[in-house]
């Protein structure tokens, strides 16, 4: 039997949408090996979360405990090998967001396992089954096996589609705790990035804007207002400070495949094409008629977005009547 | 105060990477080598440590075949002490990278490790925090600077992370914000593209480099079986984009995305 532990995300009770992704693609993992499907809910007031989680038919270990308020990665592995340990897993999957990304690979070391980053499928089936990863800024797609009796992985979360809500929901079972000892990283402070917009991994719409803008995002504003959408950046107006730094899509931003992604004033660099050239449909706004950009765009225009944006804004909402 | 850096040997990333037919690898015929960018800000990190201190020493470590050792002297040009590499004579992961690293912690005794938070080759981002765990240290990845990278702290070379008595403090881009967090020394920083900008060797920093020390060891000296936990079976190109229509005007592109694409 190969089970498979989906470590969820949560903020402030809630449940991330990215689990779910992560919990479709542990459904396909558990087809492929005969394995069943555990999800393992951390934080501090969880109860909601995890109920959500188990709503897709789930089993839930909870580990709900003030000293896990902050997701400090100390911690999290050690509740999470135990979790491993208790649920007889042989996969355990995190989504590919920072939190995945910085707790997975310390409960890797703990279980002595190999992990893939990023992954966006598999191949195989029983004890053959293998990962596909993207390698280069995804110039190239690996098709990886690990070699170790766990296997961990970080899931692209565009690459599945969200579990649906099974027909009945799934136990949800308190974990006790390991000793967690004390951490030797303090959480002081988080500062977040309001927005009253879609998050950018879950919108249906991205308007992106990069250097073309300088520093002036106020035709991206209006434009991603108009039509509900979320608001991306490349990397260089990230670095400049023009926007925060929630809002780079790329290498090693975020990965976003929204409906549609409208690209402004950005060249197209290979680290920001890597983010979403999983977009279904890519538009593309920019003054300089070679810029790599065009080369993956569905649609390019060819002109300044300054003049651009708000003409398509006003002809969005005329649209709409 | 001692800060150890690694540097990993990487395909310029500002090159095309080709698929080999038979998918066994990448196509490395007239391929340029780079210190892994994240790597060169963990080194800049590191000297702009040691300078608000006024003293220390930083140490370079690079696992792989001789040809690092390029990659190493670039980093001791920007100002490293010296260097170690690490020989190996055949490939590993980051898993074995991770064990490797942490055999040399205990030979150096550090109070920092800053690595990169990915090489830009694998993108695999663990081996930072796979140090962290076998060493039983305290961690702060994707570390950046409150600043942007055109402030004057950035000018004035001011580092983001910052050392208050036996602790680093660091600033984390995390999803939805920033998170600020303090780690206990020693500790391992990992670097996200926002920590600083690497400064150029100067050319009596790459003369200089020349002279320095740098020591060899071998995963067997170190007792580390690098055997990789994760192996690459097969490599392929992702499925093309191709590029498409130019379209004249925002009437041309609002007709195409209506009924052509039926995105809107």
């Amino acid at each position: 039997m190969s089970n498979v532990l989906v470590v969820a995300e949560q903020f402030e009770g809630k449940l991330k949408k990215a689990s779910l992704h992560t919990v479709k693609a542990a459904q396909d993992l558990a087809g492929r090996t005969g394995g069943k499907v555990f999800g393992l809910v951390l934080g501090k007031g969880i109860g909601g979360a995890a109920a959500e989680l188990a709503a897709a038919g789930v089993e839930v270990l909870t580990a709900d405990d003030a000293k896990l308020e902050h997701a400090l990665a100390e911690n999290y592995a050690k509740v999470i090998e135990k979790a491993a340990k208790e649920t007889g897993a042989t996969y355990v999957l995190a989504p590919s967001a920072s939190q995945g990304k910085d707790i997975l690979p310390r409960v890797a070391a703990r279980l002595g396992a190999g992990m893939a980053s990023d992954i966006m499928g598999f191949g195989g089936s029983g004890a053959d089954v293998t990962f596909q990863r993207p390698m280069w800024a995804g110039s190239v797609i690996a098709e990886v096996e690990i070699a170790t009796p766990v296997k961990l992985a970080t899931v692209r979360s565009t690459e599945f589609p969200a579990a649906e809500k099974a027909a009945s929901a799934g136990a949800v079972k308190a974990l006790a705790l390991p000793d967690l000892g004390e951490a030797k990283t303090k959480f002081l402070e988080f500062r977040q990035v309001k927005s009253a917009r879609p998050e950018l991994t879950e919108a249906r719409v991205v308007v992106s804007g990069g250097r073309g803008t300088k520093g002036d995002f106020k035709p991206i504003d209006g434009l991603a207002d108009e039509l509900g959408a979320a608001v991306g950046a490349s990397r260089a107006v990230v670095d400049a400070g023009w926007v925060p730094n929630d809002y780079q899509v790329g290498q090693t931003g975020k990965t976003v495949a929204p409906e549609l992604y409208i690209a402004l004033g950005i060249s197209g660099a290979i680290q920001h094409i890597a983010g979403m050239k999983g977009s279904k449909v890519i538009v593309a706004v920019n003054k300089d008629a070679e810029a790599p950009i065009f080369q993956i765009a569905d649609y390019g225009l060819v002109g300044d977005l300054f003049k651009i944006a708000p003409e398509l804004q006003a002809a969005i909402k005329a649209a709409k009547g | 105060m001692k800060i150890l850096c690694a540097v990993k040997r990487v395909e310029d990333p500002e090159q095309k990477i080709k698929v080999k037919p038979d998918g066994s690898g990448i196509v490395l015929e007239g391929m340029n080598y780079k210190p892994n960018p994240y790597d060169e800000i963990a080194v800049e990190e590191a000297l702009r440590l040691k300078e608000k201190q006024g003293g220390g020493e930083v140490v370079v470590v690079s696992i792989g075949d001789a040809s690092f050792v390029t990659e190493m002297r670039h980093a001791l040009a920007m100002g490293a002490d010296r260097g170690i590499l690490v020989k190996l004579s055949s490939a590993t992961d980051s898993d074995g990278a991770a064990r490797l690293l942490a055999k040399v912690v205990e030979k150096e005794k550090p109070d920092l490790v800053i690595c990169g938070r990915q090489a830009v080759d694998d993108d695999q981002g663990q081996t930072g925090q796979l140090l962290a765990e076998y060493l039983g240290w305290g961690q702060a990845t994707f570390a950046a600077k409150l600043e942007s990278l055109e402030s004057a702290e950035e000018k004035n070379k001011v580092p983001g992370l910052q050392i208050e008595g036996n602790t680093v403090k660091a600033i984390r881009e995390v999803d939805g914000g920033l998170e600020f967090v303090q780690v206990a020394l020693p500790a391992v920083v990992t670097t996200e593209l926002r920590l600083n900008l690497p400064r150029y060797a100067s050319l009596p920093g790459i003369m200089k480099a020349k002279k320095k020390p740098v020591e060899e060891l071998t995963p067997e000296a170190l007792g580390v079986d690098v055997a990789p936990k994760v192996k690459v079976r097969k490599m392929s190109s992702p499925p093309a984009r191709k590029g498409g229509t130019i379209v004249p005007d925002v009437a041309t592109l609002m007709e195409k995305l209506k009924n052509e694409a039926k995105v809107l």
